[in-house]
């Protein structure tokens, strides 16, 4: 499976989710399907895209938040799945794309090349429900149960270790952060769909 | 008895819920248990137990992002941990993060591991243009956190505030 095909899957269903993404290819695909002022794409500081999905789950209760995470990103924040499920914020879907390298540095394989299961510690950190999956159909369905069981979910999407020509858009990084602020602070006062 | 001050973090926690924080994250130390057994008493506040102080720097991003106001609570050797973060995350897209970091390792120190890291902190926070100030005694508390979150808003950056030994530590 391609990471854009099982982003451009779920899109139609990102319109009134609050979305979180982790930098390089992640971000630079879903722009490529199209930015929304409900995204916004954590550009560097590896790792901290689910910490910051996880302060958004817990102070907006009243809002579905998903966080497009990678492997070697979430390798950086191991941690942080152990907080993630502490907390278990009913209205975060986190999905990581798991191309088993860091492939916006050149391709140079991560530790899920030889083994390592983010689902599995995902599960033994405590997250309620897990998946793996492997074809845009089964992604498709994991995303969709995931937001309709209300309920702490990671699914780990295998995907293959390709991405776009380029990384840098022509979305500023501050333009894209007040955009979102705004969006956030907007729906403040609308109840959620 | 602890000889960590009740008196003292009663002042902090209470600037603090003025100030309208309404989440903290934090990683105990012994200076910090009383402000976390607050945090965790008082239902206003959502407190966040972290595995690594780094993972602060990002629910804090997201807590701003959605409208509500938060601190850290980490000693000084969690913000060292902390440093990617808070420059890849909150400096670079100009989040208002109120840290208060205990400051472990100045004068009266007696754990030899803590000696380290208590002589970098200053010039750290420093290098990294971090505005910061001492909370060392009970009658500046209320107002220099009231300040240093007025200044984290306007400036929209990090501040740093040191819970300093003759402030946190009763013990003679």
């Amino acid at each position: 499976m391609k990471r854009l095909d099982a982003l451009a899957a779920v899109y139609p269903s990102l319109d009134d989710k609050v979305v979180v993404t982790i930098m390089g290819a992640v971000a630079a695909e879903l722009q490529s399907i199209g930015h929304r002022p409900n995204f916004f794409y954590l550009q560097h500081a590896m790792g901290l895209a689910s910490s910051m999905g996880l302060g958004i789950a817990l102070t907006r209760p009243d809002r579905q938040v998903v966080v497009f995470d990678g492997d070697g990103s979430i390798l950086m924040n191991l941690g942080g799945l152990t907080t993630l499920a502490r907390y278990r914020p009913r209205n975060l879907v986190h999905v990581v794309f798991d191309n088993e390298s860091l492939l916006s540095v050149g391709g140079f394989p991560t530790a899920t090349s030889t083994g390592s299961d983010i689902a599995a510690i995902a599960a033994a950190a405590g997250i309620p429900r897990t998946a793996t999956v492997r074809t845009v159909d089964d992604f498709t369905t994991a995303f969709d149960e995931a937001i309709a069981a209300r309920d702490l979910t990671t699914i780990v999407a295998k995907v293959d270790a390709v991405g776009p020509a380029k990384f840098v858009t022509d979305l500023a990084l501050l333009e894209n952060r007040f955009q979102f602020q705004r969006y956030l602070t907007r729906v403040h006062t609308e109840p959620a769909r | 008895m602890s000889p960590v001050s009740t008196a003292s973090s009663r002042l902090i926690y209470d600037a603090l819920k003025a100030s309208g924080i309404r989440l903290l994250s934090a990683l105990p130390e012994t200076w910090l248990v009383h402000l976390v057994r607050m945090a965790d008493e008082d239902p206003e506040m959502i407190l966040v137990r972290l595995a690594k102080e780094e993972e602060g720097v990002g629910i804090s991003a997201g807590a701003h992002l959605a409208g509500v106001k938060s601190a850290m609570l980490m000693q000084n050797h969690g913000f060292l941990a902390s440093v990617n973060g808070i420059v890849s995350c909150a400096q670079l897209y100009h989040i208002p993060l109120l840290m208060l970091i205990s400051y472990r390792g100045e004068f009266g120190e007696r754990d030899p591991w803590q000696t380290e890291g208590g002589g970098v902190t200053e010039d750290l926070l420093r290098a990294l243009r971090i505005p910061f100030s001492y909370l060392d005694r009970p009658d500046h508390v209320a107002h220099r956190i009231a300040k240093a979150q007025t200044l984290a808003l306007s400036a929209n950056k990090p501040v740093a505030l040191l819970l300093c030994r003759d402030l946190m530590w009763e013990e003679i």
